[in-house]
């Protein structure tokens, strides 16, 4: 009898089981104007810790520069939080509701958070417009995309961003002929189609001239408010001109946070920084 | 400027379809309308082995969209081609009826040889031409789907990938190698007799699996042409030059690769469905190793990532092959690796590169 009753309750027809409920991240919420939580987190690669008990908080709208030595874990940080690495503990949290933790890294790119390599990576045997609109934001799955036709407000939009990254007469050149500064512009480029709430930043200005390198300043300023922006840097001049919070890393963990004077006479960054 | 290169292109394209036009009609009709006494006159022999490179040809089309457009190198493309070959050879198996030696009324003779007593349950449904065509194409896609499915979920890529390929194609030969397996073992399946009613050794069934041949591969290049230009294509060439920044933009690369793949698949299910009734026999030497490296060879030879270099080149091989097993077979596979090495240094484009890159840069 008892197995009947159970056998029933699977045939109820008005129940619908958790495994098929498909499993759709929510929509941001920053309610609390916190978009992104980082926990405890520590990942330790063959023993060697590369991120140590970290805990950052980055608000809704903000500019954030992370700086700090090499090996400071700056990298291993954005691998985190674009799902490229686990940590083996710890806690990541887009806005209130999105664990980090259990998406892909397509998934978590959907979800919002946008992200600029190290070495500036572009497409190089696509032209600088498809580079455009292959990161634009879209229905990314495989049939949509098969069938994908560049609408006008896109097309607009690609337009407006060539415009901004200063590429305008180069649209229809391969992305590999570019120099250096203009990869990393095209790179930002895509992650401005792309329209991710978080911006993930590093090394922006690497081999950039004094101008483009205040042009990206600029560009990077003016994108906080409307998105947060997490920049990491190792030209400090570059740090003055657009930071008005710092994360200093070292070792894995934070050394220091606040504003640059703050951050700069601090004796922990000075000992680290300076050796003394 | 764009819209003369998207022009350009598809002179190209229009090009490649004309000739193949031009070739799929007129080979037949110079070989049943012209009579045998005329120079003009093809012979059957000659029409039967050009169908053969037709089909070879689009099974190097399907090697060409995995590898030329989305990086992957499979090595194990023979294996879906031989799985087509196999769901044709049934429906041929089956066709024979009780004309076999032992004139058994379903059994194909090499049950009979094995004391059979009855048709394997596989073997049901393949008297019917629609469903054996059904199975050509879907066995080779389901394949695809389960070693896909494993591989490009736990991001096996370059070089393992290429290695895993190689081992299914030849676990596949180790299997299809014995009797019990049902598919005839290492005779594989032969002696066909009609295929829809119509004598194989016909002329005219001949001049006709030609032309579906080159139908087929037609449409293939039309279908393969269609998700390269779209934005897929563009991803999946994106996939190929930099895997990591395609993930972090958005795109779910192991569902893309998976589709992209199980649809070179099921072409080269297609290709091997229409070789089989051309040659007459299927075995597992077809599953050899050896034979998808080959096609990649042929692809490379003709020119990755264009689609009609993968022809030329399916072709420039194959006719090298035909004529220097015939007049040298000691030298034909040092010729082959002599080939494949003076390509890749010399011209690395491939033959069609030769002519179609320098304009481009123009």
């Amino acid at each position: 009898m008892i197995s009947r009753e159970k056998f029933d309750k699977f045939m109820q027809r008005d129940r619908v089981f958790d495994f098929l409920i498909p499993d759709i991240p929510p929509d941001l919420d920053t309610r609390h104007g916190v978009i992104l939580y980082l926990e405890n987190i520590t990942v330790a690669f063959d023993g060697f810790k590369a991120i140590n008990d970290l805990n950052l908080y980055v608000d809704a709208g903000e500019l954030r520069c992370i700086i700090g030595p090499n090996g400071a874990g700056k990298t291993t940080m954005m691998d985190i939080i674009t799902g490229k690495t686990r940590p083996d503990c710890g806690k990541a949290w887009f806005g209130q509701n999105i664990n980090l933790l259990k998406l892909t890294e397509p998934e978590i790119a959907e979800a919002g958070i946008g992200r600029k390599f190290q070495k500036p990576t572009v497409f190089e045997n696509h032209t600088v417009f498809e580079n455009l609109e292959l990161s634009m934001a879209a229905d990314k799955r495989v049939f949509p995309t098969l069938f994908a036709k560049l609408k006008a407000e896109e097309k607009d939009l690609i337009d407006k961003t060539l415009e901004m990254i200063g590429l305008t007469k180069l649209y229809k050149s391969q992305a590999g002929i570019l120099s250096h500064g203009q990869k990393q512009w095209l790179e930002i480029g895509m992650l401005l189609t792309q329209n991710p709430m978080l911006l993930l930043v590093d090394e922006p200005v690497a081999g950039m001239t004094h101008q483009e390198m205040e042009k990206t300043a600029e560009l990077l300023t003016s994108l906080a408010g409307e998105r947060s922006v997490i920049v990491v840097e190792h030209d400090m001049d570059f740090i003055r001109s657009i930071a008005k919070k710092v994360t200093v890393l070292h070792q894995g963990s934070i050394l220091s946070e606040g504003t640059m004077d703050q951050v700069k006479n601090d004796p922990k960054v000075i000992e680290v920084y300076l050796g003394a | 400027m764009i819209f003369k290169q998207y022009f350009n292109n598809a002179g190209i394209s229009v090009l490649f379809l004309s000739i193949l036009g031009v070739i799929t009609l007129g080979v037949p009709f110079l070989n049943l309308v012209i009579p045998a006494d005329n120079p003009f006159h093809l012979s059957t022999y000659t029409m039967t082995i050009f169908g053969k490179y037709l089909t070879y040809a689009l099974l190097a089309i399907s090697v060409d969209l995995v590898w030329g457009y989305l990086g992957i190198l499979s090595l194990g493309h023979g294996a879906f081609f031989a799985l087509g070959g196999y769901g044709m050879g049934m429906y041929l198996m089956r066709q024979i009826g009780p004309r076999g030696e032992y004139g058994h009324p379903v059994l194909p003779d090499f049950m009979v040889f094995l004391n059979w007593q009855e048709l394997p349950w596989f073997w049901h449904g393949f008297q019917w031409f629609w469903f054996a065509m059904l199975m050509a194409v879907l066995i080779p896609m389901l394949l695809s789907v389960l070693f896909g499915w494993f591989a490009f979920k736990s991001r096996v890529t370059g070089v393992y990938l290429s290695i895993i390929t190689q081992a299914l194609t030849y676990s596949l030969l180790l299997a299809f190698f014995r009797n019990e397996m049902g598919f005839g073992g290492n005779n594989g399946l032969t002696d066909f007799k009609d295929i829809l009613g119509f004598p194989l050794q016909a002329d005219s069934t001949r001049a006709a699996l030609f032309a579906a041949s080159g139908v087929a591969l037609g449409l293939g290049y039309l279908a393969c042409r269609f998700i390269i230009k779209s934005k897929l294509g563009r991803v999946c060439m994106a996939i190929r030059d930099s895997e990591d920044r395609t993930l972090f933009i958005g795109y779910k690369v192991s569902h893309i690769k998976l589709c992209i793949f199980a649809f070179s698949a099921a072409l080269a299910g297609v290709a091997g469905a229409l070789y089989v009734p051309q040659v007459g026999i299927i075995n597992p030497s077809e599953f050899s190793p050896l034979n998808s490296i080959e096609i990649v060879i042929w692809v490379a030879v003709g020119g990755r990532a264009t689609l009609y270099g993968a022809v030329v080149g399916a072709v420039i091989v194959n006719y090298s092959k035909t004529f220097l097993t015939a007049a040298m077979p000691e030298v034909w596979l040092f010729a082959l690796g002599a080939l494949f090495i003076l390509v890749t240094i010399l011209i690395p484009d491939g033959f069609v590169g030769l002519f179609s890159k320098k304009k481009e840069a123009a």
